[in-house]
């Protein structure tokens, strides 16, 4: 008969809590500054932005004058470009994605599949400097003596592609947002279309509907909601574009309806002037783009966020 | 039969499904003169390597219930995946010999798959209504394949073939989602219906369901037969018995490289199936020897 | 056109006739189909356009030299020299990136998956998601006007934004990998009367092994190719000579980069796309790596 121990060894405990309450509170502390740091990189920005706000007020949404020699700023032409850089790119990239998505889960045999997911992940992988550099070298050039000619010659007549191709502008950098969105909608667009069961799809098949009847039916209704979520994450990434668009916008304070002309969005505009801010007031106007551009973007990523994390309770049912 | 078995061939064959064998005798038997719908010839289906069903012959009439039972694995489905083209849909399947739809092969290269299964519709096991309201689940068809004339009269008569309209006339806009897992396969019927095919295919369309909801599945096929000709795989030999009037039992066979692939061990009507099996292996199905 | 063959049942005749209305289906989605392959073959094309670019335009830059000098310009005129301080500044700032987003992402990723309860583990991983979301030039204002006003450009800072925008790569990976220790590994730690942190350092933390690699590598591909934070933190460097003190700014390959282009004389843009083809191909070559690391970790949980 083995003795039974009365107590055990105090010293060994103590120590054991010792490590777990060190474990928690350290990674405790970085979980919970994780969620702190957006609270600090919100305050941050805003407080460096005071100076402008006061000088400025709201009215410094409705402006559109950008002028550092006679401390005069405003937001509105990079408010306007950058809804017209994103809403195109948006216009151009979901199609696309949505596309790729359905082949690459519906249409393309098993080995083709993996291959050309793959490269269209890569896509998302090109540092967005490459990008811009070869939007300055290659696609400027291709849109000034190719594309906005061509365009111009057959809808010049609209007021959106009026005016004289450039090798910069709105429309380059547009382009330029679409190959960066395309990737981030589609691979989660593939992931919807993948989620969707087969018995359901069977069903429709069975009635005697081709491919794209089952598609249009019963895939794409599925997945509304993600596909939803999806294009929003795509506005997100276009929406905080900095360094790609500032290399092919043109970088003018204009708001024109041209597509042709070139301009400037909220986040290529801070981007510009890191070299070059002269007063205390550009810099703390620059802050205030800088909350502008936060605002807009954290408001997208919660919703997107909100709208899967939705779609995970509902395909899951709530596990 | 074996020495040890104390009890003649006979009457275990009737203690089987001796209710059910009764009240088939009660109901009038067709006397239509038989029709076929399908003459299948020689089918094999292989996935790959792994055969599933070989050589497979015999005739599909109209306006009869047909069962096709046996153990599992043996092919059932596979089987009657292969009346409407289904099989298409796994990349690897493999199709020998020839199905026959009314004098012609499905699988010859003219044939749109799209069109076979507008005219050989299927029910499966899990019921699998669309995200829709259960209008919806039914028109859906109707509208792709441009059948929108009078829409609500097709509705309404499919639901009621399908003896699901009293049950769902005044909540047609509700999400289809909300019904019981009877009245959802029913729906399904209904959805297969609309579109006015001439076969019906069920796979099993009964056993994701509970007893009542089983019977109603049941005396269902029993009424559609006289419209429509109806296929059902199942696994329960006594529901094969109370519905079918042709049953065709698979069983397993294996090959010479130890693999096991499905055959058609014996088809013939339901009553001789059970009573008198020409064939031992289906004799000591039907009596639960195996399987 | 298929036309229907003679002698044929003409309940089966249906299958081969065809209406205008089952014509006008087939083209449809014949149609759909080739715009889904289109799409696909479209966005294969812009990859292998830009990735031919890069290394078509740089390649003719390439030389020992270019790899181990520093440019003797000040950045004006042409371009001369090599990119020396480029590389070794990029190195230092994914370096110090990773030194801090590394621990930090496997602290975060411990305890939203092990030690927090529900509800804060569910804010933990959404301010997570928000944080990758964050445009980066904000995330390099944020630093700046936190350490760079005060201090001036560092390196350290401008790694500092890089970790922000690491973290929650390398926290992501780490908790998938954690939620698929099978919780038996818990248990038996547990019921052997071990500490919990015994338990998730000892056991747990070495099986996500690879999940973290994955995140890591994931994070050192996204940091390293990052303009936008370094703008405000890290850009005013000393161009022609290297520098590994982190107090001081740094030249980066993306930075080099981004001022490159920006000049009117093609040296530099031969020195731009020169550039480009290093960086990218760090980037892509990483970027496979952790693939590697995600395939292999799969593996060894699915066991």
């Amino acid at each position: 008969m083995t003795a039974v121990p009365t107590e055990f060894p105090a010293g060994r405990r103590f120590g054991d809590r010792i490590g777990d309450n060190t474990l928690k509170v350290l990674t405790g502390a970085a979980g919970v500054g994780v969620v702190v740091l957006i609270g600090a990189i919100a305050w941050k920005v805003i407080d460096g932005s005071t100076l402008s706000f006061s000088e400025f007020g709201l009215g410094f949404l409705v402006h559109s004058v950008w002028d550092p020699v006679h401390n005069d700023f405003g937001a509105l032409s990079f408010i306007y470009g950058t809804a017209v850089t994103s809403f195109i790119a948006l216009l151009l990239a979901t199609p696309l994605a949505i596309g790729i998505a359905l082949y690459l889960t519906e249409l393309a045999p098993r080995a083709v599949r993996e291959v050309i997911g793959a490269l269209v992940e890569m896509l998302a992988a090109i540092p967005s400097v490459i990008l811009g550099l070869w939007g300055i070298l290659i696609l400027g050039p291709f849109m000034l003596n190719h594309l906005e000619p061509w365009l111009q010659s057959f809808l010049g007549w609209l007021p959106l592609f009026s005016g004289s191709p450039d090798q910069k502008g709105i429309l380059p950098a547009a382009i330029i947002l679409t190959i960066m969105a395309v990737p981030i909608i589609a691979s989660v667009a593939r992931e919807l279309f993948m989620s969707v069961p087969d018995d359901l799809k069977d069903g429709a098949r069975a009635l005697g509907a081709t491919r794209w009847e089952v598609v249009r039916g019963v895939v794409l209704q599925y997945t509304r909601a993600g596909l939803g979520a999806a294009v929003i994450l795509g506005l997100g990434r276009a929406l905080g574009e900095a360094i790609a668009v500032t290399q092919v916008v043109g970088g003018t304070v204009n708001i024109s309806r041209s597509l042709f002309a070139s301009g400037d969005t909220l986040a290529s505009r801070i981007a510009a002037q890191y070299a070059g801010f002269e007063t205390n007031l550009q810099l703390s106007s620059l802050f205030y783009l800088a909350v502008i551009l936060l605002v807009f973007s954290l408001i997208i990523n919660l919703i997107a966020q909100l709208i899967v994390r939705r779609f995970e309770f509902q395909r899951t049912g709530g596990t | 039969m074996t020495q040890e078995d104390p009890v003649t061939q006979t009457d275990t064959m009737v203690n089987v499904a001796p209710i059910e064998i009764a009240q088939r005798r009660e109901r009038p038997q067709s006397t239509a003169a038989r029709e076929t719908v399908f003459d299948i010839q020689n089918l094999s289906v292989s996935y790959g390597k792994a055969p599933a069903i070989k050589d497979v012959s015999f005739e599909i009439y109209h306006n009869r219930v047909t069962a096709i039972i046996g153990p599992s694995g043996c092919g059932k489905s596979t089987f009657i995946r292969t009346l409407n083209r289904m099989n298409d849909l796994v990349p690897s399947a493999k199709v020998e010999g020839e199905v026959l739809y009314h004098g012609v092969d499905l699988y010859a290269p003219k044939v749109d798959p799209v069109q076979v299964r507008r005219r050989i519709g299927m029910v499966f096991q899990k019921p699998n209504p669309f995200p829709k309201s259960i209008y919806d689940n039914v028109a859906w068809g109707l509208r792709v394949l441009g059948m929108k004339d009078n829409m609500d009269d097709r509705v309404q008569h499919a639901l009621e073939q399908a003896a699901l309209w009293d049950d769902v006339r005044h909540r047609l806009k509700k999400s289809a989602l909300g019904l019981s897992g009877g009245q959802q396969q029913r729906l399904c019927i209904a959805r297969a219906l609309a579109v006015e095919p001439e076969v019906l295919l069920m796979d099993e369309p009964a056993s994701a369901l509970d007893p009542i909801a089983t019977s109603r599945i049941e005396d269902l096929m029993h009424e559609l037969k006289n419209e429509y000709t109806i296929v059902v795989v199942t696994h329960n030999m006594q529901q094969a018995a109370r519905v079918a009037d042709m049953t065709a039992f698979f069983g397993l066979e294996v090959l010479a490289d130890k693999s096991r692939t499905g055959i058609l061990v014996e088809y013939a009507e339901t009553d001789k199936i059970f009573t008198q099996p020409a064939d031992k292996r289906t004799e000591d199905y039907v009596t639960g020897r195996f399987g | 056109m298929a036309t229907t063959p003679p002698n044929i049942d003409p309940r089966a005749a249906v299958l081969f006739q065809t209406d205008k209305r089952l014509r006008r289906r087939r083209i449809v989605n014949r149609l759909m189909e080739a715009l889904g392959t289109l799409a696909s073959l479209l966005a294969v094309s812009v990859l292998v356009i830009v990735v031919a670019s890069v290394v078509k335009n740089g390649w003719s830059a390439f030389s020992v030299d270019f790899f181990t000098t520093s440019p003797s310009s000040s950045g004006f005129g042409t371009a001369e020299g090599g990119i020396l301080p480029s590389i070794v500044g990029s190195f230092v700032l994914v370096l110090i990136a990773t030194l801090v987003a590394l621990p930090i992402g496997v602290m975060v990723a411990i305890f939203v998956s092990e030690l927090a309860p529900r509800k804060l583990a569910d804010t933990i991983r959404l301010a997570l998601d928000v944080i990758n979301g964050l445009p980066t030039i904000v995330t390099g204002i944020f630093i700046f006007s936190v350490l760079v006003l005060a201090q001036g450009q560092s390196a350290i800072a401008g790694g500092l934004a890089l970790a922000i925008i690491g973290l929650p790569l390398v926290a992501r990976s780490a908790q998938e990998v954690l939620r698929l220790v099978p919780s038996s590994y818990r248990e038996a730690g547990l019921a052997l009367g071990a500490p919990r942190w015994r338990t998730i350092l000892g056991v747990i933390l070495p099986t996500s092994l690879g999940g973290i690699l994955t995140g890591t590598t994931l994070a050192i591909a996204r940091v390293a190719g990052e303009t936008a934070p370094l703008l405000f933190t890290c850009s005013l460097a000393i161009t022609t000579s290297v520098t590994w003190d982190p107090r001081e700014p740094v030249q980066s390959m993306p930075l080099t980069i981004f001022t490159s282009a920006e000049q009117p004389d093609p040296s530099f843009h031969a020195q731009a796309w020169a550039t480009g083809a290093v960086l990218l191909g760090f980037v892509l070559i990483v970027s496979l790596i952790s693939k590697f690391f995600l395939a292999r970790s799969r593996r060894k949980l699915a066991r």
